[in-house]
This record gives C-alpha cells, structure tokens and sequence, in this order.
C-alpha cells in the first residue's frame, strides 16, 4: 500500500486494517489467504472460471471465438476434442510454445473443466478471408471434402468430420468457420511432424495422401463455405470412419477420447 | 572475472598434469555385480522400503529429469540443456537392456555419490550428484528399492551430443578437481533436529542449490551457496534464498516459504517457470514436518550483503511515466494499484522476490509468457496471467518492468529494451 505521498491515507488505513484481518486469519489456519476479506478495497476478483482462465481468453477471445488472422476458435468445439489437444500441447505432441507453457503445470481435470466452458460457448462465427483461387481449384477442394480421391487412397472429409462438416461428438472437430490459414497450416504440421494425435494417426495419412495444392484447394473450399445456422457437432455414432484412427478408438493417450 | 580466469588456469593446470594418468585411464575397481551384490533382491522387495523409497525420490525430483515430454514416468530420455551442449537422462526403470535392470545396489550408490556410472565412466553434472552425494546411504537403498520396483519401459535414452572436449567423460577428471568432492552430509548438533532435516534436505535430495547459486563458464558453482543465480540456457533467474536483511526472500515468514513449496502460492509470490515444474512434482508432495524443515533451514541463512546502488537508463523519467500508465491500464486490475496482489489469487509485485531479481530477468519473462502457478492439492483450479508478449513492444515491456522494480517499496534497478528483446526470443523449454 503507498501512504508515502499522504493522499491515499484512507484508503490506506482501510487497507491495512483488512491486511491485519487478513493476516490473523491466516495465521489462525495456518493456511494461505484464500478470499480477500470483505471491505478490502484491493480489485474484487470474480470466483469465475473465466476469471481464472484470462491468460486462455487473452488469445482466444473471452468466448473462445478466436481472431480471423491467428488465434483458433474454441467455442462450440466438442469438449472430448478439446481437452485432448491440451494433453497434446502439454505431452509435445501438438507444437506451439505459448501453448505449451501455458498448459504445461495444469491437471487433466483442470483442463476438462477448461474444454468444457470452451465447448459451451454459443457465439456467431465470423468470415474471414480467403485467397482468390481459380473455380478449378474450389471445384478440387469440394471434391476433397465431398467425395474424396481414390486414386490417391483418400476418403472424403465428410466420411469423419460428419455429412454437414460441423464435427462429430466427442472427439471430431468441425472444419466450417476456420480460417484458411488455419486449416492449410494445421494440415501442414501434420505433415512436419509438430502436430500429432493418437496411433494410428489418420489425419497424418491423409495429410501426407494430399498434395501441397489439395491443401490448399481443400482448406480454401472449407473456408469459404457459408456455415450453418446450426453449427453443433453432430451426435456421436453419426458417422463410420473410413480410416482407423486412435484418437476414435479408445487408444488416446491423453485418455478423454471414447469411441463413438 | 578474476576468479574466473583462476580458474581456467587451474583446469588447463589440471588437464596438463592428469594428461599421462588419462590416456592409461584410471583403474576403478568395478562395482559388484547384481548376484555378488551384498543386496539382496528380497531385501529390495521390502514394501516399506519401497515406499520409503518412493518418497524420498519424489523429495529429489528424479522423475522431472528422468521422463521425457509425454514419455513414461523415469524412462529417460528428456534432455538436458547446458551451455556446452545436451545430456539426454538414462532410463531409470528395472529394463535390463536399457535401465537400471542389470544395477547392483553398489553400483546405484556410487553413481549418486559419487558421479561414477556403472562401467566406471564419469557422469555429467547435469546429473545433480554434487547435491545428491550428500544422501545417506540408507536414503539411496530406499531410492533404489522404489525405482527397482517401477514396472520395466524398454526406451534408449540417447547419448549426449556435447562440444569438445566436453565430449570426452574424461575431461570431466578435471572439472571434477575443482568443483566436486563426494562427502557425506554433516549434522550440527548445536542446532535442532528440524534445521539438520532442512539442510540435509535442502543441500542434498533437494538439490535446491543446482539452481539457486550462480555457476562460472565451467559451468561449476564455487559462489556461496543458495545466493541465487541465472539459470544457463533457460535463462531464469533462481533467487536467493535468504530471508534476512537483502536476502532474496527478505521478509518471508516459515509459513510463506512452506505455502509456496506446498500450494505454489503464497503471500508473497508465486512459483512459475522452472520452480513451477519443481513445486508441481517434489515439494508439494513433501510431508508438512519435511516442509517446516526446510524453512527452519533457509530461515537460518546469514544476511546478505547490501546490492550495489539502482542504475539509471537515459530517459528514464519518460520510461517511468510510459511503465506507469502501462500499469494502471493493464496490471492494476490484478495486481492492485499498490502492488499488493489479491491475497490467495493473484501475487504481490511489491516485494516481490521475482520482481527484485538482480539480472531482471523474472518480471520480463513473465509479463512476456503470463500463465497459470502450478495445479496443486492446495490451488487445484488456479488464476492466470495473460501472455503479453503479443501486445505490448519491446520498450513497453521494458517501461512497465522498470516501472514495478521501482513501485512502492521496491528498489531494483531498470531493465533495458534489449534485455526484452533478448528473453523475447529465448526459447521457452
Ligand atoms: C499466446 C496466445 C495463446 C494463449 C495464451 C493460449 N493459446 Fe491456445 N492456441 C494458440 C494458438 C496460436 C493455437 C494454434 C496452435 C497451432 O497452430 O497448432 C492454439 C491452439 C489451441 C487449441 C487447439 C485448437 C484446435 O482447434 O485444435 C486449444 C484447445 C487451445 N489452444 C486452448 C487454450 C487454452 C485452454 C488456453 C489457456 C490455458 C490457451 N489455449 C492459451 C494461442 C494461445
Ligand atoms: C478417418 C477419419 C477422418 C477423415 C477421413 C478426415 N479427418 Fe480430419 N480429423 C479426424 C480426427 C479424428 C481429428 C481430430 C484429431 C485430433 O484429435 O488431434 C481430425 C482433425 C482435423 C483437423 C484439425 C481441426 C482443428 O480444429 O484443429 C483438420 C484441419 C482436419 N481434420 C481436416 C481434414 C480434412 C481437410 C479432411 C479431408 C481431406 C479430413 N480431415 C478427413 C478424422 C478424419
Ligand atoms: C536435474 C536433472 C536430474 C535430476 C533431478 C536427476 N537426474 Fe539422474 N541423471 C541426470 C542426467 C542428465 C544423467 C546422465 C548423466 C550422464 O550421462 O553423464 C543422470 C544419470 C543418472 C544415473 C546414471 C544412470 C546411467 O545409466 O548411467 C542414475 C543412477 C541417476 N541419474 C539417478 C537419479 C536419481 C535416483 C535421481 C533422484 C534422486 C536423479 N537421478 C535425479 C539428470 C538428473
Ligand atoms: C530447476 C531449478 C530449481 C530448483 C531445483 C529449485 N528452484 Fe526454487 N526457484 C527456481 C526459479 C527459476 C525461481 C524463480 C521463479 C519463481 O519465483 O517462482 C525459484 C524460486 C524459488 C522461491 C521463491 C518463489 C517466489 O515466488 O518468489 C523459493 C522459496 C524457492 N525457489 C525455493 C526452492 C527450494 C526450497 C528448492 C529445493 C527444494 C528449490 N527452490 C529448488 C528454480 C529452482
Ligand atoms: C488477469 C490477471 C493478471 C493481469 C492482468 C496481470 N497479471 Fe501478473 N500475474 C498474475 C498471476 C495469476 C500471476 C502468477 C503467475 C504464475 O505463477 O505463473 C502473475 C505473476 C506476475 C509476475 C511474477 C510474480 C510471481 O510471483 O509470480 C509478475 C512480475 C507480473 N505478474 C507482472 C505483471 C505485469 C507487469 C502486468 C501488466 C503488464 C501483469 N502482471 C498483469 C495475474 C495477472
């Protein structure tokens, strides 16, 4: 507390007087302080986990909606989903350092209780921009995500990420509203190797089935699509994955995943 | 720089005249095999040792270095970053091709105590052995009972990748001369039975001091011990431990040293970065006595020299203005307008050893990186700390952290913009 400059004395009377309050209170449990006592005019914190998680919302916007340029979106995404990313930024698996200092020293129940609140969030997804491609390219893409290559061995994207590409209950995410360079990055990283799930890895095979230009042609598609009005992941059991993948199968390391 | 260049004499001195003995190589008797070992493999499977064992390894944080990102517990393989180059940590568990499956008790002893691994090579320091040569013997059969009992992981752990002639184990012959001499903790029997728990706990298991003192270019420590220092390569600051007059924790009661070890919180900071990681998987599980112990200990550390007078920068009246108003508008909110934290939530920058630290390295790194104390038993769900490397610039970030080294009643000197710029790009491990 600052008494030095005589101004503030009030306050800093009341300030001490609830700082001895608070003291004797820990010095009767023997315990650290856990509330500010009442009547401290120290900032009043709000017992809210979004309180608690402003370092996450500092990135990811206070819902969980992202930024058109960087940061992904959270909101609405299925919880089984996005409690597993944390345990793959917090296992090495996934790659970004920011994220892996942050979720490094937190508890699986932290962390599910984290995807959770981010899983709940209901906010408008944005447009944001996609680079000017020939109808040919778009046309490429819808391909891709509709129908697949089986010349290339590829199952359409809809066969997992589900008939409306919205995801699937509890561990597929969507892939409407996210931004191209989010969607062409993340496929890259699955083909560097700075972003992996559960063995067998099926969204590694299909990255490394795909070309530099399918991914660029898919993820333009997918960015520019129109999302739905109701962009919820659709139930579990709603699709039969065409590719085993761990993530789905029970095998997930980080031990949320279950199978649909 | 004067000791320093001492020093390095006295190791080319060393290296010179153990040139000879090297090349024939030093004649080590082999520890007894695991069947000629006066240990019995029954003796190993006493439940109660094993427990004992299981403690006292959480109490030496083997499992932080021995398990690698992601990896199975005390497998090995995470690598650790000196400045001469990498030192991957062996697999610990009971595998025969790649553990410690094969190890003989004698073999385990002489390894903690004395830095010698099983075929008689000299082991890196990165191997905190200077503590843990002070472990009782009974101590390390417990330990070794503990990991005899984990459940064997096949896993190559790697093999350093050093500079010469850090490359060479024998080099290590020298560094050995002057920085190590295997010895066993000493009781004071002038004081209490808790200070004795606290130093040998502190000084060997503990191994606080393999951070919380400064090393040289050797990457040796000669400086006195728990003064604080920089962390080679991680570049955090690990504070001096005294809590009399300028010492790091100047002011900490026993209860405040005990509630960061145990919660990761106290009235007076909180643990992040490197400490985080030591809080989440050691002290936290420590017993209460076992705590008390350790801050009757560092309660005991003499008081510390006055630092030199505060620095100035050029335009520093203009910094603190800018640092000012950066605070109000982005920190108060949290910290309180007078640095005085929210009791339980969030911790107070006034007196704040983190703030303090003398190479400023703390406060910019972790306005830079923001994020959560650790998840303990005693804070299961706790606040956070926004990451403001993405929005505030270098000489913001050097404005606001001069600001609150020199706020209320604390008197560290300013830190530079090319400080920031520095821990900027510092690769967070
Ligand atoms: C410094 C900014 C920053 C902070 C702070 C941050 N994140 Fe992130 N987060 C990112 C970025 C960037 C990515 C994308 C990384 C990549 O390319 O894989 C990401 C990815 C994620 C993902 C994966 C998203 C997906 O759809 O696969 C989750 C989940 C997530 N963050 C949750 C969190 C939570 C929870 C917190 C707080 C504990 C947090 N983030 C804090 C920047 C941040
Ligand atoms: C065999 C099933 C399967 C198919 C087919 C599939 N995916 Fe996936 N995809 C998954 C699973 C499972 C995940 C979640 C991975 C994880 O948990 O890390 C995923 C995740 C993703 C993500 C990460 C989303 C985010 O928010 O970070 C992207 C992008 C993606 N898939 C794109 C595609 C594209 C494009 C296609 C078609 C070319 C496709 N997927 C086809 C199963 C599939
Ligand atoms: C600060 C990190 C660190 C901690 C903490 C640590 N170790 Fe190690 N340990 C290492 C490194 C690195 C090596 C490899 C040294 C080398 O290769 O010369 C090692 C080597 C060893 C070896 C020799 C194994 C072999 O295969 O040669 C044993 C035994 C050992 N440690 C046991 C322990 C025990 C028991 C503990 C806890 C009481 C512990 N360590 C804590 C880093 C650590
Ligand atoms: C791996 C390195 C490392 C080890 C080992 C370590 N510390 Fe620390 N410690 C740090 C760093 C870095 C900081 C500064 C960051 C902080 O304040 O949390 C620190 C800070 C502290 C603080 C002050 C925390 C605060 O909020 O100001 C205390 C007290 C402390 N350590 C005690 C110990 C004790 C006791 C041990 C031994 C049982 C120990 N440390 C072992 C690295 C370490
Ligand atoms: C939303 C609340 C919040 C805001 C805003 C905030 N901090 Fe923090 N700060 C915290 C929390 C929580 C910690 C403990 C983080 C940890 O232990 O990893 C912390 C830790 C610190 C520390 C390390 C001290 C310690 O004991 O852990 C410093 C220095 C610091 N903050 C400075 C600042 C500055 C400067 C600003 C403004 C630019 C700021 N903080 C804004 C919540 C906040």
């Amino acid at each position: 507390m600052d008494i030095r400059d005589g101004k503030g004395t009030r306050r800093g009377w009341r300030h001490a007087a609830a700082l001895a309050v608070a003291l004797l209170a820990a010095s009767l449990a023997g315990a650290p302080v856990r509330a500010a006592a009442p009547g401290d005019d120290a900032p009043h914190v709000p017992d809210t986990l979004q309180q608690r998680i402003a370092a996450c919302t500092a990135c990811h916007g206070p819902h969980g909606e992202g930024t058109p340029d960087f940061f992904p979106r959270l909101a609405g995404k299925p919880a089984g989903y996005l409690a597993r990313q944390l345990g793959y930024f917090q296992a090495g698996l996934r790659k970004y350092a920011p994220m892996e200092y942050m979720v490094r020293q937190l508890s699986p129940a932290y962390m599910r209780e984290i995807a959770a609140y981010f899983a709940a969030q209901q906010v408008p997804y944005r447009r944001s921009p996609v680079p000017a491609l020939p109808t040919a390219v778009l046309q490429r893409g819808e391909q891709l995500a509709t129908a697949g290559d089986p010349a290339r061995r590829l199952p359409a994207c809809q066969g997992c990420h589900g008939r409306t590409l919205t995801g699937v209950e509890p561990d597929i995410p969507g892939l409407l509203g996210l931004p191209y360079d989010y969607l062409s990055s993340q496929l890259g990283s699955w083909r560097t190797g700075t972003r992996a799930a559960a063995a067998p890895d099926c969204m590694a095979t299909i990255a490394n089935r795909l070309t530099p230009a399918d991914i660029t042609a898919v993820s333009a598609w997918l960015a520019s699509r129109e999302v739905p009005d109701d962009a919820h992941a659709l139930p579990a059991g709603s699709v039969q994955p065409p590719l085993a993948c761990g993530v789905l199968g029970g095998g997930a390391a980080a031990g949320q995943g279950a199978a649909p | 720089m004067k000791r320093l260049r001492w020093i390095a004499m006295a190791v080319l001195l060393l290296v010179a005249l153990l040139g000879g003995w090297l090349l024939t190589g030093p004649h080590r008797a082999a520890p007894p095999s695991r069947v000629d070992s006066t240990v019995s493999a029954a003796m190993l499977k006493d439940p109660a040792l094993v427990a004992r064992g299981g403690y006292l390894a959480t109490v030496g944080d083997c499992v932080s270095c021995h398990t690698e990102q992601g990896g199975p517990p005390f497998a090995g393989g995470r690598a650790l970053p000196t400045p001469f180059g990498s030192v991957p940590a062996p697999n610990l568990t009971p595998d025969r091709a790649t553990g410690l499956g094969d190890w003989s008790f004698e073999a385990f002893w002489r390894a903690l105590h004395e830095g010698i691994g099983r075929h008689g090579e000299l082991l890196y320091p990165a191997f905190p052995y200077t503590s843990y040569t002070r472990v009782s013997r009974d101590d390390a059969l417990a330990i070794f009972a503990y990991l005899q009992s984990l459940p064997p992981v096949h896993h190559v752990a790697g093999s350093p990748s050093l500079r010469f002639p850090y490359d060479l184990r024998k080099s290590l012959l020298a560094w050995r001369a002057v920085y190590f001499k295997a010895g066993a903790f000493k009781p004071d029997p002038a004081r209490s039975a808790a200070w004795n728990r606290g130093a040998y706990l502190v000084q060997g298991l503990g191994h606080c001091n393999e951070c919380h003192a400064a090393r040289d270019a050797f990457g040796g420590s000669t400086a006195m011990p728990l003064s604080g220092g920089r962390i080679p390569v991680q570049d955090w600051y690990a504070p001096d431990l005294g809590t009399q007059a300028h010492g790091g924790l100047e002011g900490w009661s026993t209860q405040d040293i005990v509630d960061l070890l145990k919660t990761g919180q106290s009235a007076k900071g909180a643990a992040f970065g490197p400490m985080a990681e030591v809080v989440a998987r050691s002290t936290q599980f420590m017993h209460d006595d076992d705590l008390q112990a350790i801050a009757t200990y560092l309660q005991s550390l003499p008081p510390r020299p006055a630092p030199p007078a505060r620095g100035t920068v050029p335009d520093a009246a203009a910094m603190d203005r800018r640092g000012g108003e950066i605070y109000a508008e982005r920190c108060a909110d949290c910290h309180g307008k007078d640095g005085t934290g929210v009791a339980g939530v969030y911790p107070p920058l006034d007196g704040n050893s983190a703030v303090l630290d003398p190479a400023g390295i703390n406060a910019i790194r972790a306005v830079l990186l923001g994020g959560f104390p650790p998840v303990t038993g005693g804070n299961p769900r706790p606040y956070s700390m926004p990451p403001f490397a993405q929005q505030l610039d270098d000489r913001d970030v050097a404005a606001v952290v001069s600001y609150i080294r020199g706020a209320w009643s604390n008197r560290a000197g300013p830190v530079q913009q090319r400080d920031v710029f520095r821990y900027r790009h510092t690769p967070v491990q």
